[in-house]
């Protein structure tokens, strides 16, 4: 139950190559995170495995059965979509049972599974209340009661927290989180914050341009970036990349190191540099230093650390945490 | 505007503005009043406004003399006809625009605007040829017929707007949940559309009921709706004004109320999206 | 799905479109059934060559733009004054949009008799409580009489189509150049005024193509009199088609109705099209 496979996908709008050929497996049971910037595909490939769009060429298999040209309403998947997209003249009630009305079940087990999906959900107060009566996070919840109460065999999420204020949005991770240890359904989850994939996924999925440029575990892609791109997008601040004559003393073309990973020193180090910005927030200090011969450069220090514009500072990278890359991009 | 006005300058706007609209309204409300008079009453001079014996007469005058009710009936029969035939033309087509577009929707769209532009003087010659061989002359029919060729752009407009607001991924959470075609449209789209399709009645009823070149040249005693009857007072004979008045009243009250439902719907409808 | 409104309006365009042009190469009269023959352009020669058609196209053109100019300056004004914070306004809204609903033959009779008639007339009685002639409208200043009835009915139209235009201005722009110094008559100027251009061009536009077509005033008020004084082009293609049975030359008519209409039609159906997502 869960599985998934991709075999050579790809989706073509016209001449425009949105998907080039993919292969991918999601386990059963797996929380995986599709991440990237903007446009790079990876709605598209929800829409796909949802069924929403068709795709060029490839396989999809759900649970071992191709899947690919099988209508969406088919599949046994269930979609939160970014809008909620609820039925707005229809109760909360309703709208948590329409999928079991349309499989024509039982009213009796479709008003068990309902009153369960709103207990856990916290919905039980507002079943008989419309979406336009309803919070952002009171409809997010009742777009996750009317996928939970299909039973399906994945959830597909497409960006569901974009919509929420940052308070809500973090309450709301938790919440899912929390919704995949009890279900234990394998999720696809689709985000463009890798925060949200960081603290979420089992699996994470980096795609660029239509092509999957890695996957892993979130250490490991943090730990082990296959590419400049993923060392790039993952970890917030950016890891600080670095080309000519600093990353050559590496023996590298780009040389990359966290700032996290910086030793901060105001008497010295191998960077000597001054501070541009300086951010304290009690917790860490972020440093925008300007380093001769290198450019500008993040560093994070722990707690307070009390330089501020116009400072020198001198930042030494831990050696055994430096990534080296080589002139096509790739990890050495 | 945020801020707050100064209250004589409302005052005093307010006062100018209830002018004007009184101004404007004038002709209608004097026609009101001048039903409920005697012939010679509406002649006297000076005119009064309020103070006079109001009378009933002319009201059962009107009908009695010319079976007004017949007229009345007409109108009702060719603008709701008309109406209900271009909606059961109309839907199915700003569906297939609204939600299956292809690329020659847009110019489709737009071909269908241009036909209203088309003067009705280009086409009264063939349509009354047309119409007296085929024995149409005068009959409600013919009359819902055209009436409804000449309004379905915008029916057909009013509804494509409509129909484009429904976000789509409400559509495409039906299919996740199960949802065929059939049941897609029948427990989600058309419980969403029925605003839509209610004010694109309402205008269209009032543009029908309103519609005063093909109703004057193509009926006659038969199906005469209410614009050709009024016209039968423009050769009258003798003291006719208190007449007029009650037949008028009658023949604009219906359209009146149903207008100050409808200012919106005018703007969507008759400015085909260039206004927002 | 789409088939039967397209089949349908391609019909109503094409069939009796197409033999009003045939009909206009013929000299073909009702009164003398059978006795059609090609004539060429002839019709069109004489139809434009008719001094009465001088006068309905000098009519028109003074019809629609004495309409606009009314119409389009009094709309503005109206939505500006509309715009404004006063008691009561949703009821004045619609003391000044009821003209617009009410069908044009009771308009024209009611102005006709009750208003301008020289004897009975609420103006007679007017212009005697000055001392003053009662003006015989439709003798003395016919075209102007039918104007006036006209514009009263489009009046509404102007209105609520530039006042919905005005509330749609952001009045972030408005605060934002208050902010920079600008005096009320300057924000008016540089702000208001091309805001509402776009929407005075689509009513312009809109209101021409429909007062081409003017009709039913005519025909209830003065039947195009007197003598040719109130004939526009619709109403002169009436008379020579259905008056006067002449349909060879009553096509021929029809058919420059419709050249001058789609001179204006291709311009708005550009600005149309600019506005279109599709």
């Amino acid at each position: 139950m869960g599985n998934i496979s991709l075999k050579q996908v790809t989706k073509s709008f016209g001449p425009i190559d949105v998907i080039k050929p993919l292969d991918l497996e999601i386990a059963d049971g797996e929380f995986v995170v599709f991440v990237g910037p903007s446009g790079c595909g990876k709605s598209t490939l929800l829409r796909l495995i949802a069924g929403l769009e068709d795709v060029t060429s490839g396989v999809i298999e759900i649970d071992g059965r191709n899947a690919t040209e099988t209508p969406p309403a088919k599949r046994g998947l269930a979609m939160v979509f970014q809008s909620y997209a609820l039925y707005p003249h229809m109760s909360v009630r309703k709208n948590i049972g329409f999928p079991l009305k349309m499989a024509g079940m039982d009213k009796a087990e479709a008003k068990r599974r309902i009153a369960n999906a709103a207990q856990v959900l916290n919905l039980t107060d507002y079943l008989d209340r419309r979406p336009g009566q309803l919070s952002g996070g009171q409809r997010q919840r009742v777009a996750i009661g009317r996928a939970i109460v299909r039973e399906p065999a994945a959830f597909l999420f497409d960006e569901p927290l974009s919509n929420l204020d940052a308070a809500l949005r973090v309450n709301m991770r938790l919440e899912i989180s929390e919704l995949h240890n009890t279900l234990d359904t394998t999720m696809i989850y689709v985000t463009h914050d890798q925060v949200e994939a960081m603290t979420m996924a089992d699996k994470i999925v980096v795609l660029s341009a239509g092509q999957i440029e890695q996957v892993g575990s979130p250490l490991d892609l943090y730990r082990s970036p296959k590419n400049v791109f993923v060392a790039g997008f993952i970890g917030s601040p950016k890891m600080n990349l670095v080309e000519g004559e600093p990353a050559r003393k590496y023996d590298a073309a780009t040389m990359g190191i966290r700032p996290e990973h910086m030793n901060l020193s105001t008497t010295e180090g191998e960077w000597k540099g001054t501070v541009v910005v300086s951010e304290h927030l009690g917790s860490d200090t972020f440093l925008h230093v300007n380093v001769e011969g290198v450019g500008t450069v993040t560093a994070r220090a722990d707690g307070e650390f009390g330089v501020h514009h116009g400072d020198t500072v001198y930042l030494t990278p831990e050696p055994d945490k430096v990534h080296r890359f080589s002139a096509d991009g790739l990890a050495i | 505007m945020a801020r707050a006005v100064s209250t004589r300058r409302k005052m005093f706007i307010t006062l100018f503005a209830w002018g004007i609209g009184f101004l404007i309204f004038f002709p209608i409300l004097w026609t009101f009043i001048t039903s409920f008079k005697t012939e010679a009453e509406a002649i006297a001079s000076p005119p009064s406004f309020l103070f006079f014996d109001w009378t009933l007469e002319n009201y059962d005058a009107v009908q009695e003399r010319s079976n007004y009710f017949r007229h009345f009936w007409n109108s009702v029969v060719i603008s709701l006809g008309s109406t209900l035939l271009g909606l059961a033309i109309a839907i199915p087509a700003a569906w297939s625009m609204a939600f299956v577009p292809s690329r020659a929707t847009r110019n489709i769209l737009m071909w269908m605007l241009s036909t209203k532009m088309l003067p009705a003087v280009g086409v009264l010659i063939p349509i009354y040829l047309i119409f007296r061989d085929l024995g149409l002359l005068d009959t409600r029919f013919g009359l819902v017929v055209v009436l409804t060729l000449i309004n379905l752009p915008i029916i057909v407009w009013m509804l494509f707007t409509y129909f484009r607001e429904i976000p789509g991924e409400i559509l495409e959470a039906a299919r996740m949940d199960g949802a065929e075609l059939r049941s897609e449209i029948l427990y989600v789209l058309v419980p969403m559309a029925v605003p839509g399709i209610a004010s694109t009645l309402l205008l269209n009823v009032i543009l029908a009921w309103n519609e005063a070149f093909w109703t004057l040249n193509l009926t006659a005693a038969n199906s005469a709706p209410l614009t050709a009857f009024i016209a039968s007072y423009s050769s009258p004979e003798g003291l006719f004004y208190a007449k007029l008045s009650a037949a008028s009243t009658m023949a604009i009250a219906p359209i009146l109320i149903l207008g100050w439902f409808s200012q919106k719907q005018l703007v969507r409808g008759l400015t085909f999206g260039a206004v927002k | 799905m789409l088939t039967p409104a397209v089949v349908l309006l391609l019909g109503w365009m094409i069939i009796p479109l197409s033999m009003t042009v045939y009909f206009s190469f013929l000299r073909y009269n009702l009164l003398m059934p059978g006795q059609e023959q090609f004539i060429g352009f002839l019709n069109y020669k004489y139809f434009l060559t008719d001094p009465a058609f001088f006068a309905a196209l000098q009519n028109t053109l003074i019809l629609v733009g004495g309409v606009l100019v009314i119409t389009v300056g009094g709309g503005t004004l109206l939505a500006l004054l509309l715009d404004q914070p006063f008691f009561g306004q949703g009821i004045v809204r619609i003391l000044v949009i009821a003209p617009f609903f009410v069908m044009p033959t009771v308009s024209a009779l009611v102005w006709k008799n009750m208003f301008m008639n020289p004897v009975n007339g609420l103006f007679a009685w007017i212009a005697k409580l000055f001392g003053a002639q009662p003006i015989d409208f439709f003798a003395e200043i016919p075209l102007l009489s039918v104007i006036i009835i006209v514009a009263w009915q489009w009046l509404p139209f102007a209105t609520l189509i530039l006042l919905t235009a005005l509330q749609s201005l952001d009045s972030d722009q408005l605060e934002a150049s208050e902010i920079d110094g600008a005096p009320p008559l300057s924000r008016f100027r540089h702000i208001i005024v091309p805001h509402l251009a776009r929407a005075m061009t689509v009513v312009i536009l809109i209101q021409t193509i429909f007062l081409l077509s003017v009709f039913a005033e005519i025909l209830v008020t003065t039947n195009g009199g007197p003598g040719y004084a109130t004939t526009n082009i619709t109403y002169l293609v009436y008379a020579q088609s259905l008056l006067q049975f002449d349909v060879g030359g009553g096509s021929a008519g029809g058919i420059v109705a419709v050249i001058l209409a789609n001179i204006v039609a291709i311009f708005l159906m550009r600005m149309i099209g600019k506005n279109l997502d599709v």
